[in-house]
């Protein structure tokens, strides 16, 4: 009798701890949207920020962090598949190069967002960029030498290159032995059967990855905090060198260094529902895409 | 029998024969007998390292890392060729005369700079362990103490409420909860992870540090509590993720095992499966911790940011992480600040690679070693 | 045994880590004819058809020792050409494996990344390949139909299509038919018997029927070891050794 009570109580505290989780979501999501969704309007997602921020829209922050995933997209997806396919397809599994690579991701997964910022400050805004400027002026005349939207990019294309890489790397193993070897047995060399076989049997996968890592990117603060974001910028990003404005950054300025927070809580509460619709959006669709791709591998 | 080296001859004769096209492409591909002597192809040479290099950019990455954070921090552990180089410029260009009195501070407004980079650079070794943190003060002090205790009580806070949550969760996913749900109940707790952390940090600072203060009554809105609450947020998916995925690695046969020795099914769980999947659900928690450690949007919003230092759980603290993300930008590159805060970054970088290397070794080698020979 | 000679292996070991799935064989097989192998599941007989075309190189922990003769050349030596080698020796696997693309496209995978792109050329390697591996007739107004569309039995056809079109000397093939219906399988048998015209075949089968229908010579393997081998009409009559007759009036595997 006793066993069973306590058995009932473990079985019913599990069942608590989930639907605590659960709960704690939807609570989020429903604070989020019942304070953003009375703002969102037409004007305040194509506006741009007016009197002192205490007015207007998110467009500038809106452009710049599609800016952002987009340029981040264009380094860390090639490189992330690259490495994907050398891990699932050419890598011997015992040889120390495989390892080392293969602890180097782990450990890249790992790295707390906001060293990423520090390296990013440290390694592309003074070395590369002050290398850059010395370069060319020869002189400490500072246009690559200080944050960007270049260097902000590369910093999250690093912080994302993981998430590419796992990604990717699930999907390539999941292209069945058999047509490698099918291939393989025609006599195509190894090369033309990752291209012509093995990757377009996986573009759900890298197209997977690709969106998991955007949806990660948009999100991110901490890595771009030093490397190129900026308050407010009365002008949209031109170049690379341009500094930028991000959803997630603004949602931080907004609710800690405004000086009326109180004014602008409406705005705060829209621009979370726009990071977070923007983050769900890709999160969702990446996960329906991994879905079905798992229901195909089986 | 005796090999007869005519033989090929025969056969692309014969081979010749046989079609029109097939004659054409026979030429065309091989002549018929194909030379097997090893071909260099520069295509596939090229690709193959060009693979392997671009695989590379992954570990350069984490040398660089090391070297370029270590390298910024690096000049507070020289202080002599700091306070040489910094030091002279400066009294050559401003205060010459005026060095020898560095420690007085009887003409402050002077002196400020002088004396700021003269103490501090040896004083920042000895000042690290101290307990006062006020970088930017007439004479800053870098007591990184403060710093590391938030940290640490903060992580503390998330993974004490996080972890049974998210580990009870995951044993209710993968034991008690009916098929149907359980396939809704993974992806969306793991969607969890999708919350960016600036968002979960605005829901803590706006939402939740109002209800628990009217809730517990405490003196600070902001808090280690509150910041411990939206931390563990961030700290869930991850431990839930991971010790699901080590439960239902463990063997069919030990789960079927006890529960025909007519164990029920919550003590084939909690007796059987647990135990079984304890190094997964130990990565797990070194994995979560790690997150938490690291994280900075969410405690740089929801902690209150203090540098005090108290065993009160409702106080406002300050991480090392919150730290580096609130004053970076407001530093001089190259000053004694600066470095101390890529200091504080290395401090954050081995603290979370020594706990990835540990999870990541520990399971491979245990999990390896606990279910070799059954799989 | 009279006939010329393709096929040589010498002292063929191979290990798979601690495993020695190949003990010692010395096999000779003839050219332009079908040699089966046969015997119970995990005597190597499949192991010993990969090692034809160096399909075991894949396996990371594979070891190989002794050598293999093709045309008088040993495929082992560390000059070759694994790539040639295998564009020389075809296969077809036991599970039909078409690349996800169409029909068309299956079959002139080969030829394409032999650099042949002139489409009449490879119009009539198509054609010929798929009049040869017999599928033709059920597919020729639908070449831009998906491979996988096809029936079990004609995907394996196209399989073989799919090899002929880089146009070997040698197919081997492994247990062609194990997953298809009576006729699909009476289909491929009657295929192979036109195949070894022109190709030397080497198949491996679990069905001692088939290997007594399509084969000249037939392999005994067991537990790593080549028991026996002869014409397939000695061996299905007149076997020598004790294990083979065992095995093949059914009393074990």
């Amino acid at each position: 009798m006793k066993k069973k009570i306590i058995g009932w109580i473990f079985v019913f505290s599990t069942a608590a701890a989930t639907l605590l989780i659960v709960s704690a979501i939807g609570f989020m999501l429903f604070e989020i949207i019942r304070g953003g969704w009375g703002k969102i309007s037409w004007e305040f997602l194509t506006g741009a920020p007016a009197e002192g921020m205490t007015a207007g829209g998110i467009f500038p922050a809106i452009i710049g962090t599609v800016l952002l995933v987009l340029i981040m997209s264009v380094a860390a997806v090639p490189i992330g598949t690259i490495t994907a396919i050398y891990l699932s397809e050419y890598a011997n599994r015992n040889s120390i190069f495989t390892k080392l690579i293969r602890f180097a991701v782990n450990t890249l997964a790992g790295v707390p967002a906001i060293v990423f910022g520090l390296f990013g400050l440290g390694f592309f805004v003074q070395f590369v960029g002050g290398g850059i400027d010395k370069f060319i002026s020869g002189d400490a005349q500072l246009h690559w030498g200080q944050p960007n939207i270049l260097w902000a990019s590369l910093t999250m294309a690093l912080l994302t290159l993981p998430v590419v890489i796992v990604s990717v790397e699930e999907s390539l193993r999941a292209v069945p032995r058999d047509l490698r070897e099918g291939s393989l047995a025609l006599g195509a060399t190894k090369f033309q059967t990752i291209i012509k076989v093995v990757l377009p049997n996986a573009y759900t996968g890298i197209l997977t990855g690709a969106i998991l890592a955007v949806g990660r990117g948009a999100g991110e603060v901490a890595p771009i905090l030093f490397t190129g974001v900026a308050y407010f910028l009365p002008h949209l990003p031109s170049s690379l060198s341009d500094q930028f404005m991000q959803l997630g950054y603004h949602l931080y300025v907004m609710s800690t260094q405004s000086t009326d927070v109180e004014a602008t809580i409406g705005i705060q509460y829209a621009t979370a529902l726009v990071l977070l619709a923007l983050t769900f959006l890709l999160n969702f669709s990446a996960v329906f895409l991994r879905y079905r791709l798992r229901a195909k591998a089986i | 029998m005796i090999l007869n080296r005519t033989q090929t001859n025969g056969i692309s004769t014969d081979r010749n024969t046989r079609s029109s096209a097939h004659h054409y492409t026979a030429s065309k591909i091989a002549g018929g007998n194909i030379n097997l002597k090893k071909r260099f192809r520069i295509g596939e040479f090229i690709a193959e390292n060009i693979i392997k290099g671009v695989s590379f950019i992954s570990f350069a990455v984490i040398v660089l890392i090391f070297i370029f954070v270590f390298r910024e921090a690096a000049p507070i552990f020289s202080p002599a060729k700091q306070t040489s180089t910094t030091n002279t410029e400066l009294v050559q260009e401003t205060y010459g005369e005026e060095s020898s009195t560095a420690n007085e501070t009887v003409t402050e407004q002077k002196n400020k700079s002088v004396e700021s980079s003269g103490s501090e650079g040896e004083a920042t070794a000895q000042n690290l362990l101290g307990k006062e943190w006020q970088p930017v003060s007439e004479n800053p002090k870098y007591g990184l103490l403060p710093l590391i205790v938030g940290s640490f009580k903060v992580t503390f806070i998330a993974v004490l409420i996080g972890a049974p949550i998210a580990i009870l969760a995951a044993l209710y996913t993968s034991f008690f909860a009916p098929r149907k749900l359980r396939e809704f109940l993974k992806p969306a707790i793991e969607f969890l992870s999708g919350f960016p952390s600036v968002v979960i940090g605005f829901f803590a600072l706006v939402t939740l540090a109002s209800l628990f203060q009217n809730l517990f009554g405490y003196q600070y809105r902001l808090n280690a509590f509150v910041g411990g609450i939206a931390l563990s947020l961030a700290a869930i998916p991850i431990i839930y993720s991971v010790t699901e995925d080590a439960l239902s690695a463990v063997p069919k046969f030990m789960t079927e095992a006890s529960l025909a020795l007519g164990a029920t099914k919550w003590q084939t769980a909690l007796f059987v499966v647990l135990p079984a999947a304890t190094p997964g659900v130990f990565a797990a928690l070194l994995l979560g911790v790690g997150r938490a450690f690291g994280e900075t949007m969410i405690v740089l919003m929801a902690t209150g940011n203090a540098t005090l230092m108290s065993m009160n759980f409702f106080e406002p603290i300050r991480t090392m992480s919150a730290t580096i993300g609130a004053e970076m930008a407001e530093v001089v590159f190259g000053d004694t600040h600066y470095n101390v805060l890529f200091f504080i970054g290395s401090i954050l970088f081995i603290f979370t690679f020594i706990l990835n290397a540990v999870a990541e070794f520990y399971v491979r080698n245990k999990l390896q070693k606990k279910f070799q020979g059954t799989a | 045994m009279t006939t010329e000679t393709k096929i040589v292996t010498k002292n063929l070991n191979l290990h798979y880590g601690e495993k020695h799935a190949l003990k010692n064989i010395s096999l000779d097989i003839p050219v332009n004819r079908v040699t089966a192998l046969i015997g119970p599941s995990g005597c190597g007989k499949s192991t010993f058809l990969r090692s034809l075309n160096r399909m075991n190189d894949l396996i990371d922990n594979a070891k190989i020792d002794g050598s293999v003769l093709i045309d008088g050349t040993d495929i082992y030596h560390n000059g070759i050409d694994v790539v040639e080698l295998r564009k020389k020796v075809g296969m077809i696997f036991q599970k039909s494996n078409p690349f996800p693309k169409s029909i068309y496209d299956n079959v002139a995978y080969g030829p394409r990344i032999n650099g042949i792109h002139d489409k009449k050329i490879l119009d009539e390697i198509v054609e010929q390949s798929l009049q040869r591996s017999a599928l033709l007739d059920e597919v020729k107004d639908d070449l831009k139909k998906s491979g996988l569309a096809l029936s079990g039995g004609q995907q394996q056809r196209l399989c073989i299509a799919r090899a002929l079109a880089v146009n070997p000397d040698v197919l081997l093939m492994d247990e062609p038919a194990s997953a298809l219906d009576p006729i699909a399988t009476a289909k491929i048998e009657e295929l192979i018997y036109e195949l070894k015209e022109n190709y030397t075949i080497v198949i491996v089968t679990h069905n001692m029927q088939q290997a007594a229908r399509v084969s000249d010579y037939t392999a005994f393997f067991y537990i790593g070891s080549l028991i026996e081998y002869d014409e397939t009409k000695k061996i299905f009559t007149t076997p020598k050794e004790k294990q083979t007759e065992d095995y093949i009036t059914g009393r074990f595997g």
